[in-house]
């Protein structure tokens, strides 16, 4: 435990130190009492799994244990943001069970003391491929959602770069072009996530679509994401509209807004797209990605930006790098600087543990070694602590 | 049927004077060009070449050069003089000139750069150069010396004969031992431990003669039932052979410690052309770094990691040691095959010598050799056919069909179709449909 916090402030003060702001990292408690108190003579589902299924609640003592997501919930607040592994893992145990880590409870400490007076603060999660950057930043929507702020997810940015089908040169801009299917897709799933807020926000100009069809100023934000999903030639504008309305007004306090973004490197990076004419198109000249760019600048206020660094759907990046600095590039890293870096990494024993007991309490392990010692040490040797690798590991074949 | 097909061939060479004939088999060649100056109309001579068939009976012993044992004593006389004589020119003694400096003065008299060790220039006793033959088996009125002859395998027959005398000799011995009340029950299986029987193959060699393997089974079986009768004896040990102890011990490396008092032990390890070196440190968390990587970056394929468990897995150490390797070339499998055995070698160190005992016994030190030999078959060697020199049609065209003829083919064109549709003709039954081989 104490070698992971150090390894996380070393880690900190690798990276670039003077551009960042430094937040102290809090002392770990010792867990043996905490421990203690929870396990003694219940279940061994205890071990693993915790009751406290509110993530405002969670604190320290909670590390290592699963809490239970109402799976009514998980269709609201992720139509489209858990990685496939997990959606396929939530269906067979027919609940959705996310273990309580170290990196979300200080994103969670920190969300919770922010002041929304001061400009958006920028949180990086990053880590090696398949340690749990994707599944913390859930962790994070589901507390906001909790707290009732308007969530922006975008499941994965590297999905907007590449293999699309369809660009078309944009209305607004001609320099940019629109990926209309895509935004689309995004629109109706932002939709789900954020029904009762949409009534409420009232947009403060009016924009034109073309020359028959406008929408006024004063109308509901609901109109231009309706707007959007039906006309999907004016999804992408659409799309735009929203991420200017909502970062003109969540200053106005009406509203918290987080801005949670995953696999934000793609947005720096080099896209696979061509045009006709076979030439390659570099990123900000997609509306999509050049609008998201702007909305994880921190020049507003009112609510927090988080976002994961993510290897496995980047393009042109080597296997492995995890760094921001390797993975955002120069302009990237510039783009986002300051941002606060949170590594999340490996599973550490005790949470090794709980994971096994999770699987065997589901009954998922079905080979006679699981329980054993020996066999707890050889998938840990095999997966070396790595939550992607030890669910691979487990999985059917 | 040779007398037919001589006739055969001789009514052909009359027919097909105008084609071109192809050389069958040919041991012997006549020329028979001044005989068909009977056949009116126009004669254009061409080489026709017609194998004549030797009707002897002893075709056996022309077609396999018999090594006499005149021969045999003449050449090991050669060969005990030539190794006085290369005793002499290397400068050493006669007297005490043993294969290993034969063999040595060999390679230095007639350096060879051949790749395969078989075919360089050697010197070795006759007994074991020319292989082993059987004498003539039957005198100059026919008649066969053995009196299992007839059996076909007269070595392998007697042999078993002989065995199963013993067994009734040893029943009958013990039955009057234990009417005389004197039977005592011995321990007769200790001089089994450490020898094995022979294979079938050591078995041909004794005997100079084929066995097939329900042979060789019943032959071991007869052997084990000798065995459960009564003592060994001389007999049964001439026909096992010593299983080798593996007597090559693991140099276990010395444990050496580092600046901070860290005990530690380096080796190495190959395989293929991959080389690996490993420092295990004795005390751990179960971490390896390869390279300087991690080794779940390093190896992103579970077998690999598997392959590195093992040496752990299997002296039940997993995350007790700390390991830093360094590996260079060969390919992701075997790299990690080379960290593997350079990591169970530097565990010798630090585990008890029964362990290490164990770990020889699962092979982890030995070194898994690609065995990269081509087919030793790729040169496929031209020795003529090993039938007979008979005339024989189908035999022929099929060859021909196959193609093999034209490796052989000495002058003339390929047997043409029209020799197969005469061959049909003639037999009525070969139903061949040869195409014209001409090339």
């Amino acid at each position: 435990m104490l070698k992971g916090v150090t390894r996380l402030v070393s880690r900190v003060h690798k990276l670039d130190p003077g551009h960042f702001l430094r937040l102290g990292t809090q002392a770990p408690q010792s867990l043996a009492a905490h421990l203690d108190n929870q396990v003694s003579f219940e279940s061994p589902r205890a071990i693993s799994c915790t009751s406290e299924n509110d993530p405002a609640k969670h604190e320290e003592k909670h590390e290592g244990q699963h809490y239970n997501l109402p799976l009514q919930d998980m269709k609201t607040i992720f139509p489209h943001g858990l990685p496939p592994r997990y959606a396929m893992q939530m269906k067979t145990f027919n609940e959705a069970c996310l273990m309580v880590r170290k990196p979300a409870l200080e994103l969670l400490h920190y969300l919770k003391n922010t002041n929304f007076a001061h400009p958006a603060v920028r949180y990086v999660l990053y880590g090696e491929k398949g340690t749990g950057k994707t599944l913390s930043l859930c962790h994070i929507i589901h507390f906001c959602a909790k707290q009732d702020w308007l969530i922006l997810h975008i499941p994965d940015a590297h999905l907007w770069v590449k293999d699309c089908r369809d660009l078309l040169q944009s209305s607004y801009n001609k320099q940019r072009f629109d990926q209309p299917l895509e935004a689309s897709v995004w629109l109706k799933n932002f939709k789900t996530t954020n029904e009762r807020f949409l009534n409420q926000i009232k947009i403060q100009e009016k924009y034109v679509w073309n020359k028959r069809e406008s929408i006024e100023k004063g109308s509901s934000l609901g109109e231009v994401v309706e707007q959007g999903i039906t006309r999907v030639r004016n999804a992408t504008d659409a799309v735009g509209i929203v991420l200017k309305e909502l970062k003109r007004q969540s200053s106005l306090g009406i509203f918290h807004l987080l801005v949670a973004v995953d696999g934000v490197n793609a947005l720096w990076g080099r896209t696979t797209l061509k045009r006709e004419d076979k030439s390659p198109i570099a990123a900000e000249e997609l509306a999509l990605i050049h609008n998201l760019r702007k909305m994880v600048k921190n020049d507003w206020n009112g609510g927090a930006i988080v976002m994961t660094l993510s290897q496995t759907g980047s393009l042109f990046k080597p296997r492995k790098a995890y760094l921001p600095q390797e993975l955002l590039g120069k302009e990237g890293f510039d783009a986002l600087d300051p941002f606060i870096p949170i590594l999340v990494g490996n599973y550490n024993p005790k949470e090794f543990e709980s994971c096994i007991q999770y699987y065997l309490e589901n009954s998922w392990l079905q080979h006679e070694k699981a329980h054993t010692e020996e066999g707890k040490k050889e998938l840990l040797f095999l997966s070396n602590g790595n939550p992607g690798q030890l669910e691979r590991l487990c999985a059917y074949l | 049927m040779a007398a037919s097909c001589v006739s055969c061939g001789a009514v052909v060479s009359q027919r097909l004077l105008l084609r071109p004939r192809v050389s069958l088999a040919p041991r012997q060649v006549l020329w028979r060009a001044a005989e068909l100056q009977s056949v009116p109309g126009p004669q254009i001579l061409r080489l026709k070449h017609v194998t004549v068939v030797t009707t002897k009976k002893n075709v056996k012993a022309l077609r396999r050069e018999t090594y006499t044992v005149d021969f045999i004593k003449k050449q090991i006389e050669e060969f005990n003089i030539g190794k006085r004589h290369l005793a002499n020119m290397m400068g050493e003694d006669p007297e005490t000139f043993t294969q290993e400096d034969i063999d040595r003065a060999i390679a230095y008299l007639f350096p060879s750069g051949l790749f395969e060790k078989r075919a360089r220039p050697v010197m070795k006793h006759p007994e074991q150069i020319f292989p082993k033959q059987k004498a003539t088996q039957w005198g100059e009125d026919g008649r066969p010396f053995h009196y299992l002859f007839y059996t076909g395998k007269q070595s392998y027959y007697s042999l078993m004969h002989d065995t199963y005398g013993k067994i009734l000799d040893i029943e009958k011995h013990k039955n009057q031992l234990q009417a005389k009340g004197l039977f005592s029950e011995k321990d007769k299986t200790t001089d089994l431990i450490g020898s094995r029987w022979l294979i079938k193959e050591e078995l041909e060699e004794m005997l100079v003669e084929k066995l097939s393997d329900q042979d060789y089974a019943q032959f071991v079986r007869l052997m084990e039932r000798l065995l459960q009768g009564g003592a060994a004896g001389e007999f049964v040990q001439s026909f096992r052979r010593s299983v080798t102890v593996q007597s090559e011990k693991q140099p276990i490396e010395p444990v050496q410690h580092d600046a901070q008092g860290m005990a530690f032990s380096t080796s190495e390890g190959r395989r293929k052309s991959a080389k690996a070196e490993a420092v295990v440190y004795e005390h751990g968390n179960g971490r390896i770094k390869i390279n300087g990587i991690d080794y779940l970056l390093y190896f992103p394929v579970l077998q690999d990691r598997e392959q590195l468990m093992f040496p752990f897995h299997f002296l039940d150490r997993l995350g007790k040691h700390d390991v830093t390797c360094t590996v260079s070339g060969g390919g992701r499998s075997a790299q990690a095959g080379a960290i593997r055995l350079a990591m169970a070698r530097a565990l010798c160190s630090f585990v008890t010598e029964e362990e290490v005992e164990w770990m020889r016994q699962v092979n982890s030190f030995a070194h898994i050799w690609n065995d990269v030999s081509r087919s030793s078959t790729a040169m496929h060697s031209n020795l003529p056919h090993k039938s007979s020199f008979r005339l024989d049609c189908s035999r022929l065209i099929r060859a021909s069909a196959n193609g093999r003829s034209r490796a052989r083919r000495e002058p003339a064109g390929s047997l043409p179709g029209r020799s197969a549709e005469y061959c049909q003709e003639r037999r009525g039954r070969v139903h061949l449909r040869v195409a014209n081989t001409h090339q």
